[in-house]
């Protein structure tokens, strides 16, 4: 036994240094991340589970969606998303060293290229269902379609949003070194909207065909 | 500490009704919310209840017209779908909202305003839900509620069979509600891991915090499967889509694993809240710290991953094949493990103990003694042939019932009990304490031992009534005193509540001998909790304090 | 604090309910029992499974008794634990100690994790040996193949084997050329998901559109079973009963013969047999031998040979045709068929005319 008096709350003990992993920030962040995987997986899950289910006749995937042939839209597409994620990643880095002038001109060309991405999707819905006449309600296919899709494109249009807020702030000369960690949380976010693609893509445009 | 003794603003005790209103309304504190969740989750209980005592008076005698087929079968949706979601799962993170940033020494969750936000995302979740009374034309032009079972199986929720809006209430209600549901277990989640005192590393941490931990996490990987679920059900009601259309090639049985995918999960949700709670209460009655503590954190961590393998136990009798049937009733049997530890824990805890039976003990006793009958129900069922005979049968309803209300229900009165003294600073009535625990025993067992039986006699569940012929009349009968029995207890609660917050007894900062950090500030607490922020170096700092001579970290 | 009871007040409280419990428990199993009297060819007031009159419904049984055996051991083992320590450690009343501190025990907590992963892995190998028993994936040698489709809320029997459909009862042999007969059911759905069970003739099989499903019953006694639909399908799930019927051999060849014809001609009955054809009747019910043919609807070629109607929500009478035809809605609010609107008359008239069609 010991002979300690209690004087206050911090009775004599060994000292414990106080660690943490992450900020609450972060951890926010990875925690919607990974709630928004378990959205996307199910959809997802859903949309392969019905391939090659549709009665034959109606619209199948190989009809509309090529990824083999010459302009190859979706890979086009597909490669200014995935780029973005190289030019925020520089952006956040300018930032954490007070660049702001570098910060703002990666941060334009990350929005740029989503939006070069989000137009590309509008120009295939637009081709889809105004040339080929796919909707949400012709078959299985267009259900699943659209709704993977169209989600993935909901999440691209509020990065978009967000990142165009940080952009007018930077205008504004709100933006400075100390919100790096901020900024890099929403960096977080668009390289999960990238990942996310990574996996719509193989799983609609590849696997599905 | 003293000088806390006054908690909070000043200007409270000055402030109008409609300044209070306003200070409620728009708090972001989590003590508040925390009432407030709890607060409406017990009116819902009340709902949910009046629902359930209907079914029961329909069900009473053969043949019985008391009720249309359809208002029964919207009854019993609605009773599920409150109970479940508008009552355990406010509750739980209600008590969570208040405890959790206690007993972890903080100030708050980690992000007050998405606190509230989830609060009242569930709130009009909840109110949309029930606005279908009035709002959801149904096929005859009146308002309805809806009426395809609280777990909604396609293509019954499709249009072509749920004409009117009725289940688009039931999907979007869900919906909103489960959003704030994530948003707050991502916030839980976050306080936990960030933002615990100095000294208290995971393992130092209460049991309760890590049984919320783990829930969290379920909520977070969980919730979102359903809400993708939901949201193709509505495309599919309101813009045509397929999925689950089978006229079009959709599918029923998808449905089915989806829901079940997220309903598995949901039940465990549920029931480790009330874990959490026992595991508080028992120790600190039976003044014994609780037995095997690394094992109980081992035990609720693989119950959180076991359970998200199990689904397919709903799905029994779907016609799937042996192979598949026999993986899920094993992986359903392992759960029986774990729990098992977590009961011979608590029993563990009890031996040696020198246990004072107040009301909050009494009620973790019954929850032991209840939980148990449901988990053993629970393990028949995963017996896939004896599946096949009771699934979808009173049986299951029964089973149900143990767990849901044996377990979580008792779990959170005996909560109640143990913390509104540190919530109102006013003790409840011990006496009328116990009234209600020995009424709700005994209704509560009066009214779900005997569905056991209906069920292996062939009751099928969701009927809205039943020939006088098949020999269920006696079990029926028993099944709805049972519930005149519980009212009577429920009654007692509402009286005592009342009660206690007129004129009930002062409780002091730590009425019940406590060992966790929320017994260290005043009774209410003051709104940032501590004056400073504790360290500990253990589980139970107080402990510690109280017996300098002898403390727990020597050990740990 | 309350007002104390005493000790021993509350001592034999708490033992009066624990007995009052376990009786329960005892008595619950032989009054299910009891409340399924035998009849000399196996009929039982209930539909419990605690009476089983085919193979796959007797070996679940057998395997029930053992999870019972072993879930009502762990009970009694438990509860008494937590009965003991209400007695044995209730504090004192002037006992303001502490308990002694005891963190765990490795041993202890090994045993107890050890003997339950014992005890399901037991249970596991058993029940999974009948699982494989008695799902049969593909029918067993000799059976008779019966198709079922289940509406909203009726059920729907095709014989494809003698080429003629029925509707709410399911007539099968006990025996074909004196042995024992595997039914073998193909389930199917006609809309939403339903569930064949008759517990005395096996578990129960989810009927799914889209998705077909079997299911082997072998009957062991003749008589008459029921059961009813077990998967909420909407308003009148609750009515959506079963009849099944066992015949003896030489009685269900009888029945099929019977079933076989078309259906009979009665000229006295002219005027009602005209009122039926010219309603919409015949959209929706077939006769067969006449111009109804709709296929929403059970077919009444042989309505008379049933003892039910609207699957079992009331007996097949005089009267209660009557009241069916009339308005359906009056004995099974919420169902499919629509009133006609037919006066009495007219409706006096169908009747004869139903009645005709034995
Ligand atoms: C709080 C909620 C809760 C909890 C905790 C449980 C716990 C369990 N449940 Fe239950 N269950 C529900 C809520 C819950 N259930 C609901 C709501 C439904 C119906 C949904 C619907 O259809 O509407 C359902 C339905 C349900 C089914 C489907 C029935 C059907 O529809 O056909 C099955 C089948 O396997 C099942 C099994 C189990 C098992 C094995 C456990 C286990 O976790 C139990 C483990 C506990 C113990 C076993 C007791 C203590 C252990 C010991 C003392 C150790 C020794 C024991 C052994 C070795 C056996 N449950
Ligand atoms: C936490 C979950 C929970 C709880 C606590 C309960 C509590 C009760 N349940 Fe419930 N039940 C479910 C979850 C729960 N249930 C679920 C998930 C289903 C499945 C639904 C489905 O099939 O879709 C179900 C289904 C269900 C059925 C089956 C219906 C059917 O299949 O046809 C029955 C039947 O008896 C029933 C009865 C009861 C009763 C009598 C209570 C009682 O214990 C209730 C006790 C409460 C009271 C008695 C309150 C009394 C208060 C008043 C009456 C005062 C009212 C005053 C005001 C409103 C101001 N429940
Ligand atoms: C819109 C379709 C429809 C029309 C028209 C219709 N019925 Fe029906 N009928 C049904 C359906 C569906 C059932 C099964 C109802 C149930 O059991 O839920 C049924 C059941 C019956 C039954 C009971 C059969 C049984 O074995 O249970 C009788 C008898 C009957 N109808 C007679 C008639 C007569 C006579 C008419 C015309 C006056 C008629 N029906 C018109 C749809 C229809
Ligand atoms: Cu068909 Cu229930
Ligand atoms: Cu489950």
């Amino acid at each position: 036994m010991t002979t300690l008096k209690a004087q206050s709350m911090t009775v004599q003990a060994p000292p414990e240094p106080k660690s943490q992993l992450l900020n609450s920030g972060k951890c926010g962040m990875l925690c919607l991340i990974v709630s928004e995987i378990a959205f996307f997986g199910t959809l997802l899950a859903v949309y392969l589970f019905y391939i090659g289910k549709d009665p034959v006749g109606t619209i199948a995937p190989s009809d509309v969606l090529d990824v083999s042939v010459a302009p190859m839209k979706v890979v086009f597409n597909s490669i200014f998303l995935l780029t973005s994620s190289i030019w925020i990643t520089l952006a956040v880095r300018c930032l954490a060293r007070g660049n702001i002038m570098g910060f703002a001109l990666w941060w334009l060309l990350t929005i740029l290229f989503g939006a070069e991405f989000l137009v590309g999707t509008g120009m295939e819905w637009y081709g889809l269902i105004a040339v080929e006449g796919l909707t949400i309600r012709t078959n299985l296919f267009g259900s699943g379609f659209f709704t993977v899709v169209g989600f993935h494109a909901a999440h691209v249009t509020i990065g978009l949003f967000l990142l165009s807020l940080v952009f007018v702030l930077t205008c504004l000369g709100k933006m400075h070194k100390r919100h790096a960690e901020k900024v890099e949380l929403l960096s977080w976010y668009w390289h999960f909207v990238d990942g996310i693609w990574i996996a719509v893509f193989t799983i609609v445009y590849i696997l599905g065909n | 500490m003293t000088a806390l003794d006054h908690s909070g603003n000043p200007l409270r005790a000055k402030a109008t009704f409609l300044g209070r209103m306003h200070e409620w309304v728009s708090t972001a504190d989590h003590k508040k919310l925390g009432v407030m969740y709890v607060t409406t989750g017990l009116l819902f209980f009340l709902i949910g209840g009046l629902e359930a005592t209907m079914m029961r008076w329909q069900l009473a005698v053969p043949d019985s017209s008391l009720l249309s087929p359809s208002d029964f079968n919207r009854l019993f949706t609605m009773h599920g779908t409150t109970m479940v979601f508008l009552v355990g799962m406010p509750i739980l993170l209600g008590v969570a909202n208040y405890i959790i940033p206690m007993q972890i020494g903080a100030r708050d969750l980690a992000f007050p305003r998405l606190n509230a936000f989830g609060f009242w995302l569930f709130l009009f979740g909840g109110l949309l839900l029930y606005f279908s009374y009035f709002g959801a034309q149904g096929l005859y032009g009146m308002g309805s509620s809806p009426d395809v079972g609280w777990f909604a199986y396609a293509p019954l929720t499709e249009r072509t069979y749920s004409r009117g809006h009725s289940t688009d209430y039931w999907i979007l209600g869900l919906l909103v509600s489960s959003f704030g549901s994530i948003a707050t277990g991502i916030n839980l989640i976050t306080t936990i891991l960030t933002m615990r005192c100095p000294g208290m590393t995971l393992m130092k941490m209460p049991v309760m915090v890590w049984v919320m931990l783990i829930d969290a996490i379920l909520i977070m990987i969980a919730m979102p499967p359903l809400a993708a679920a939901q949201v193709m059900l509505l495309f599919d009601r309101l813009m045509g889509a397929h999925f689950f259309d089978v006229q079009g090639g959709g599918s029923a049985i998808l449905w089915q694993n989806l829901f079940w995918f997220f309903g598995h999960p949901e039940v465990y949700i549920l029931i480790l809240p009330a874990f959490a709670y026992v595991s508080e209460i028992i120790p600190v009655f039976c003044r014994k710290v609780i037995f095997g503590y690394p094992l109980m954190v081992a035990a609720t961590v693989s119950i959180g991953f076991i359970s998200l393998g199990v689904w397919v136990h709903h799905l029994f009798a779907l016609g799937l094949s042996p192979m598949v049937n026999t993986i899920f009733m094993g992986s359903t049997m392992l759960i029986a493990i774990p729990t098992g530890l977590k009961m011979f824990n608590w029993v563990g805890t009890m031996i040696g103990g020198k246990i004072r039976f107040d009301t909050p003990m009494l009620f973790s006793t019954g929850f032991l003694a209840l939980f148990l009958i449901g988990g053993l129900t629970g393990v028949m069922l995963s017996v896939v042939p004896f599946d096949w005979q009771v699934s979808d049968s009173y049986f299951v309803v029964g089973h149900f019932h143990y767990v849901l209300f044996g377990g979580l229900v008792f779990a959170i009165f005996a909560a109640i009990y143990y913390w509104f003294p540190k919530v109102t600073g006013k003790m409840l009535s011990e006496t009328l304490g116990k009234w209600q625990f020995w009424l709700l025993f005994i209704g509560f067992n009066l009214t779900f031992g005997p569905m056991h039986v209906s069920g292996m006699l062939g009751m099928p569940r969701r009927i809205y009534t039943y020939h006088a012929d098949r020999g269920w009349e006696l079990w029926n009968m028993l099944s709805s005193i049972g519930v005149l029995v519980q009212i009577a207890g429920v009654t007692f609660f509402v009286w005592n509540v009342i009660q206690s917050l007129r004129k009930g007894k002062d409780a002091g900062a730590d009425p019940w001998d406590g060992w966790t950090l929320e017994w260290a500030t005043t009774s209410p607490p003051p709104e940032y909790n501590f004056e400073e922020i504790p360290k500990v170096y253990s589980c139970r700092p107080l402990w510690d304090l109280k017996h300098p001579e002898d403390p727990d970290w020597k050990y740990e | 604090m309350s007002r104390r009871i005493t000790p021993a007040s509350r001592r034999s409280l708490l033992r009066g309910i624990a007995i009052a419990m376990l009786a329960a428990i005892f008595l619950a199993v032989p009054e299910a029992w009891a409340t399924a009297p035998i009849c000399e060819n196996g009929a039982t007031a209930s539909p419990t499974m605690f009476a089983p009159r085919s193979v796959p419904a007797k070996m679940i049984l057998d395997l029930s008794w053992l999870v019972w055996g072993i879930c009502f051991g762990i009970f009694l083992i438990m509860e008494g634990l937590i009965i003991l320590c209400i007695f044995k450690y209730r504090r004192a009343k002037d006992d303001d100690t502490e308990a002694p501190q005891i963190y765990g025990s490795n041993p202890i907590e090994l045993a107890w994790t050890i003997v339950p992963t014992l005890i399901v892995f037991v249970l596991f190998l058993v029940s999974a040996r009948t699982i494989f028993e008695i799902e049969k994936t593909s029918a067993p040698e000799g059976s008779l193949e019966i198709t079922v489709i289940g509406h909203q809320w009726w059920w729907e029997f095709d014989y494809p084997e003698y080429g003629f459909v029925t509707a709410n009862e399911l007539h099968v042999p006990a025996t074909r050329d004196g042995k024992r007969v595997p039914i073998y059911l193909t389930l199917e759905s006609n809309d939403v998901i339903h569930s064949f069970w008759v517990p005395q003739l096996g578990g129960k099989t989810d009927v799914v559109p889209n998705h077909i499903n079997h299911l082997w019953l072998e009957p062991t006694m003749t008589g008459t079973y029921v059961g009813q639909c077990a998967e909420y399908c909407g308003t009148q799930h609750a009515n959506m009963l079963i009849t099944v019927v066992v015949h003896p051999e030489e009685e269900f060849e009888k029945w099929v013969a019977h079933q076989k014809t078309e259906a009979v001609d009665d000229d006295t009955v002219a005027v009602g047999r005209d009122l039926f054809q010219r309603t919409a009747c015949i959209n929706c019910h077939t006769i067969r031998g006449t111009v109804a043919n709709g296929t929403f609807a059970p077919d009444l070629t042989h309505l008379m040979s049933r003892s039910v109607i609207g699957s079992g929500v009331v007996s097949n009478t005089a009267d209660n045709l009557a009241i069916w035809v009339y308005d359906p809605q009056i004995l099974k609010p919420g169902c499919r068929m629509p009133s006609m609107k037919l006066t009495k008359k007219d409706v006096t008239e169908i009747v004869q005319y139903l009645l005709t069609l034995k």
